[in-house]
This record gives C-alpha cells, sequence and structure tokens, in this order.
C-alpha cells in the first residue's frame, strides 16, 4: 500500500503562547511539536506498511521550521517526504491547505491518505474530508482501527459516548485518525542516521498557487477567552494550600 | 441569494439529538439580529427513523418552515449520501447560513458537502456578533487557550458548527403555531454512496460506571508518568472517590478506557470533580461541566480548565497534592 500521512506543525502543549501586535495570531517564537493524532497516522501508516509493504510518504505545508516534523518521521521509517515550504501556509483556511497538498501531490498514486482528525492549532477538523472531496474519494473519520480485505478496508470509527462503527471503504480513500489508535514508536539511532539520506522534495508555494484561492474565513481578532464563572483562587506555599483546600471541601462543598 | 437561515437538526434512529434544540436557539438568536428567515431541516428516510414524526417536533418551534428531506437511501447515514442530499435542498432551497451543531457525524460529512458547494464551514462556534453589518462567529482555537472572531468571504452558503453547550436547549422559542412542514424527496443515483456502514455498537464490558460517583479524582497529563498515576489514586482513596482521566492517560493505557472521562468516554456529575494537571480541552469538558463542584490543580494560570473551576490552584502538582493527602486524612480523623 502507498500512503500518504500529512502531518502539521503545532506550537508544543505546555508552550506558553502570546498573542502577536495584531492581536490575529500567536507570537510565533515559541517551541514546536508535530500534531498529536498525526503522528498515530504516521504510526498507523508504517504498521500497514510492515504488514502488506508498500511505501509510506510524509507531506507537510508550514514555514522551514516545519521540516524537523518530517526528519522525524524519516527517522522513524517513512520513505520520503514532501515539504510545502512557505510562511503563508501557517495562515490558509482548511480548503486551501487541502487545495495545496493535493496540488503537490497530484502526480502520484496513494492507496490511502492519512491526516490527522483534528489539528491542534486551528483545530477545523476538515483538511482530510476535504481533500477527500477535491480528489473525489470517499472518507472516513475518527479512525480507531484499520484493517484489509480484499474490496478495500474495513475501518473502525469512533462515535460520540463510547460508540463505534465498522465501515467497509473502497480505495483509495482518505482517513482522518484518532489518537491513540496504536502505540507510537520512538525514532532509533539507525532510523536516525539513514534518514539523511532519504528524500525530501521542497515545493514552493509559486507551483501551487494556481490550485489555491482566498481564505474563505478570516481570524479577525485572537485574543484571550471571558470567564464566564466566578472561580476562587487559592493561593500560597504548598501546605498553606492544601490547609485551604480542605477547608473548602469541608465547609463550603461538604464532601468531607 | 435568500436571506433565509437553515439549521439541519441531527436524529439517529427516528430519536432527535437534543443538541439540535440549542443550534435552533442560535438560529433563533440570529434571525432576531439580522431579520433572515429561520427554517429547519430534517435528514433521513421515513421507513427507518420516521423523520416525519421529528419534522413535526421541530416545526412546533417559532420557524418558518420546516424540510424533510426523504430518501431510504440516507439511512443508515453516510456522508456520501448526506452530503449529496443536503446539497440538493440548498440548491433548490438556497440558505445564506447553514447551522449545524458540532457532532461527530456533522464533522464527517460538512466538510464534504461546503467543498462540494466551494465555500466554507466554520466549526466549532461558541457565539455570534453582527459589527457593522458583518457576522462575526466566535470559534475556540489552540484547544480553547485562545478564542478567536472569524469572518466569512464567499458567496456562501456559510456553513457554521456550534459547540455543544454554546446555545441553552431550554432557550429556544415556541412558534404561535406550527411551522408549515415539506417534504423534499430526493433521489440518490446508484454509485454515490462508497462507503458501508455496519451497526453501531458499545465496547461490551464497563466495569465501572462512574456516572454514580460523588467525588471524582481525574488525571490529566501533567501526571507525567504512569507510576505517578498512584498519587492521584492515594488522594482519591483518601478522599473516598473514584479515579478517573482524560483521554491521553487512557490511550497511554496508564487506566483503562471505562475511565476516560469526555465526549468519547464517560460523562459525569459528581459532587466534587478534582482535576489534577488536565488543560481542560472542550472534549474533556462536555463530560464533568455538570459537576457540582470543580476543583483545578494546574502549573499554568491560563489553563482553560480554570474557566469552569469553582476553585483553583495555580501551581505543581506534585507540591500540593502530598500535603493535600495528609490534610484530607487528618480531617477525616
Ligand atoms: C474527537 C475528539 C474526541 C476527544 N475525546 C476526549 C475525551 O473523551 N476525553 C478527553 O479527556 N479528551 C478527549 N479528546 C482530547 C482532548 O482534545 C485533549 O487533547 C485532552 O483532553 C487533553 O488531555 P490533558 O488535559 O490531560 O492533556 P494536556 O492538554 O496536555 O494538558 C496537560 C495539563 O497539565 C498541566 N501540567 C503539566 N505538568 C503539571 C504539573 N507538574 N502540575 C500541574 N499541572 C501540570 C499543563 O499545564 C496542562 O494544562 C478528544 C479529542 C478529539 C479531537
Ligand atoms: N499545514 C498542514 N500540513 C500538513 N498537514 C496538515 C496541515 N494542516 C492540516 N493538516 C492535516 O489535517 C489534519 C486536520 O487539521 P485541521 O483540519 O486543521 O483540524 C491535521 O491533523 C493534519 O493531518
Amino acid at each position: 500500500m502507498k500512503i500518504l500521512v500529512c502531518m502539521k506543525q503545532v506550537p508544543q502543549k505546555d508552550a506558553p503562547l502570546k498573542l502577536n501586535e495584531s492581536g490575529t495570531w500567536i507570537r510565533e517564537d515559541v517551541s514546536y511539536e508535530v500534531n498529536e493524532p498525526d503522528a498515530f497516522a504516521l504510526e498507523e501508516a508504517l504498521r500497514q506498511k510492515e504488514k502488506h509493504t508498500g511505501e509510506v510518504i510524509v507531506i507537510t505545508a508550514g514555514p522551514a521550521r516545519a521540516s524537523q516534523v518530517l526528519r522525524e518521521a524519516l527517522a522513524k521509517g517513512a520513505d520520503r517526504a514532501i515539504h510545502l515550504e512557505d510562511d503563508a501556509f501557517v495562515g490558509l483556511d482548511a480548503y486551501n491547505t487541502a487545495r495545496a497538498i493535493a496540488a503537490a501531490v497530484k502526480d502520484e498514486k496513494f492507496d490511502l491518505i492519512f491526516t490527522g482528525l483534528q489539528s491542534d492549532d486551528y483545530g477545523y477538523a476538515q483538511t482530510g474530508v476535504i481533500l477527500a472531496q477535491i480528489l473525489g474519494w470517499p472518507h472516513a473519520t475518527i479512525i480507531m482501527q484499520i484493517e484489509k480485505t480484499d474490496a478495500g478496508i474495513r475501518v473502525k470509527r469512533e462515535l460520540e459516548a463510547g460508540f463505534f462503527q465498522f465501515v467497509d471503504i473502497p480505495l483509495p480513500a482518505v482517513l482522518t485518525i484518532q489518537s491513540g489508535i496504536n502505540k507510537l514508536r520512538y525514532a532509533t539511532l539507525i532510523g536516525i542516521k539513514q534518514a539523511k539520506n532519504k528524500p525530501l522534495r521542497k515545493v514552493a508555494l509559486a507551483e501551487v498557487q494556481s490550485a489555491m484561492g482566498e481564505n474563505l474565513q478570516k481570524i479577525v481578532k485572537l485574543y484571550v477567552p471571558q470567564k464566564s464563572k466566578n472561580t476562587e483562587f487559592l493561593e500560597g506555599p504548598p501546605a498553606e494550600v492544601a490547609k485551604k483546600l480542605v477547608e473548602k471541601l469541608k465547609n463550603e462543598m461538604r464532601v468531607i | 441569494m435568500a436571506d433565509t437561515i437553515l439549521v439541519v437538526v441531527e436524529q439517529r434512529e427516528g430519536k432527535l439529538n437534543r443538541v439540535s434544540w440549542e443550534t435552533i436557539t442560535a438560529g433563533q438568536v440570529i434571525a432576531a439580529q439580522t431579520g433572515w428567515t429561520l427554517e429547519a431541516a430534517v435528514v433521513g428516510s421515513n421507513s427507518g427513523s420516521g423523520i416525519a414524526a421529528i419534522a413535526a417536533e421541530v416545526a412546533a418551534k417559532k420557524l418558518a418552515k420546516v424540510y424533510a428531506v426523504e430518501s431510504a437511501r440516507l439511512e443508515p447515514y453516510t456522508p456520501d449520501a448526506f452530503a449529496y442530499a443536503l446539497q440538493q435542498l440548498l440548491e433548490k432551497h438556497p440558505a445564506k447560513l447553514v447551522l449545524m451543531p458540532h457532532t461527530y457525524q456533522v464533522r464527517d460529512f460538512v466538510p464534504k458537502l461546503a467543498t462540494a458547494l466551494q465555500t466554507t464551514a466554520i466549526s466549532d462556534v461558541i457565539g455570534f456578533r453582527s459589527e457593522a453589518g458583518k457576522l462575526l462567529f466566535t470559534r475556540q482555537m489552540f484547544q480553547g487557550k485562545f478564542v478567536a472572531d472569524v469572518s466569512f468571504a464567499g458567496n456562501g452558503p456559510c456553513f457554521v458548527t456550534f459547540q455543544n453547550g454554546s446555545y441553552r436547549a431550554d432557550k429556544v422559542e415556541a412558534g404561535a403555531a406550527a411551522a408549515p412542514v415539506e417534504t423534499v424527496n430526493v433521489e440518490i443515483p446508484d454509485g454515490i454512496i462508497r462507503n458501508k456502514p455496519e451497526e453501531v455498537f458499545k465496547e461490551a464490558k464497563q466495569a465501572v460506571d462512574l456516572t454514580q460517583a460523588e467525588i471524582i479524582v481525574s488525571v490529566g497529563r501533567g501526571i507525567k508518568e504512569q507510576k505517578n498515576i498512584d498519587l492521584a489514586k492515594q488522594l482519591a482513596d483518601a478522599l473516598g472517590g473514584e479515579l478517573a482521566a482524560s483521554r491521553p492517560i487512557c490511550d497511554n493505557g496508564w487506566l483503562p478506557m471505562d475511565r476516560q472521562i469526555g465526549s468519547s468516554g464517560q460523562t459525569v456529575a459528581p459532587k466534587l470533580y478534582l482535576a489534577l494537571g488536565i488543560s481542560g480541552a472542550i472534549q474533556h469538558i462536555v463530560g464533568m461541566k455538570g459537576s457540582r463542584s470543580i476543583v483545578a490543580i494546574n502549573k499554568d494560570s491560563e489553563a482553560p480548565i480554570f474557566e469552569i473551576a469553582d476553585y483553583a490552584i495555580v501551581g505543581n502538582l506534585f507540591d500540593i497534592v502530598p500535603p493535600l493527602i495528609e490534610e484530607v486524612k487528618k480531617a477525616k480523623g
């Protein structure tokens, strides 16, 4: 199976984020990591390849810093990488991101494309499904299991409140992968060494721009949400805070 | 284009998903501010889920019209059939805004539908404002750390999906008289539907029922390592409560899946929910925001969990939990 994995670089989970001067995006001087479900998508692609042979290609659209995500993926076992490299890729809506990715891989024939189910920064939860529509392929979202069948694949979709559903889908198809579908591997030293010799193709914005359009949604303003609840902050050194909280547990919440 | 707002409600097996009422409330609020006409649509098959009954239930609300979009091929749900049917409806009855709840099902087909119509869906919206004649939708970003006001460009229709709990279901206005229901039969040709879904099921065993617990101590990724779970367990034991967790903890196998709280886990409402090192992503919050008291311990003073906490402690949980266990034991004698 030939599988494309879409991977995005996002601010690290614990990184303190600050707004930029125009209040439309964050200041970019933070540390970054791979979007969590995308790491699971890569792992799943590698496992499918190990079972059925094939090729795993990873792609990211982002500034120069995003190549780190691709290098890590190559070190874990991806065969080659594509970097849509431009600062402008940070500001795209999901439709344009999907169009850029589709244009960058138009000469390739994949059996499957994996994306994460959602990005941690924008959180559109759309790029994969839009990509499927652009390509004219079927799709399934929030995937927790994938098996190859004679006719295509059989996937397990996560539904709300602990429900699941199996779905049979013909290939080629797009799947959006949920975190926790598998256990992630670490890159090995050999893997890291080998990654240096694996192909990493760069694609400039100009090469895909004709496939793209105006953003159809725009961030007018980004800001810290207003608190709606009256939260009482308990302050002081740990021992004191512990005392204060137990006091509240006893006399106000009445659970002790 | 007609100045119409269309709310697409969600049903499964003939039962209306209650979040649909929230979306109708949102639609009524926007309609009141813009003066646009508000309509609703139910999608499904009459043999399968009896959407006529749902259409009638919805038509009792303050709406100009309700469409019952009907085809035997709409049951069971597939993204192909839903996107196709709604595209047909919108071509016949254009709308400026199309509103839906941000459910897993909507996430599955709305990006496809919007793209097929060469337009966009603003997802996970929590509020709306009209500024100088421009509609602005507020949505969460960066896992709830920020919100953004988002404007829409293009010819529309603009799709908007609302996060669970953004508008109140009990605020939905009833109509003076029942709205007219129009059945729209859609012809879904062979070959449109490619996915073959099987029956929906629940994983067999659910050993613990957290919905009955009065006290829950819940751990998130801030606990760092599997061996530290024991610290939270000690606190739960001291309080006489149950241990629960955010999703990543269960994904890692540090606690069993049936202790997961959130949209894909259990929904709980204990007297006390004590969150240790949980950031407060919306998918977690929907599972516990009904708790009577919420206490959060987190080292990040801007963690979204503090927005819904009654009592907040900013600090390192490894410093605070040990003395807390001692104090609880003391208090209990
Ligand atoms: C479709 C879908 C369904 C989902 N379903 C669920 C669900 O059912 N349940 C669920 O929980 N999630 C669910 N998620 C995942 C959710 O979006 C979040 O990723 C998850 O809840 C984050 O878990 P967390 O808060 O434990 O981790 P993080 O977001 O990584 O937060 C860890 C927190 O710990 C704090 N911290 C770190 N170290 C310390 C310390 N020493 N002391 C104190 N605080 C510390 C940090 O400041 C941070 O706030 C779902 C996501 C999607 C897209
Ligand atoms: N700039 C990008 N580069 C590569 N993949 C992306 C990019 N943006 C989104 N994706 C993929 O689409 C998924 C969903 O993102 P989103 O639609 O933004 O929630 C992510 O998990 C990625 O797999």
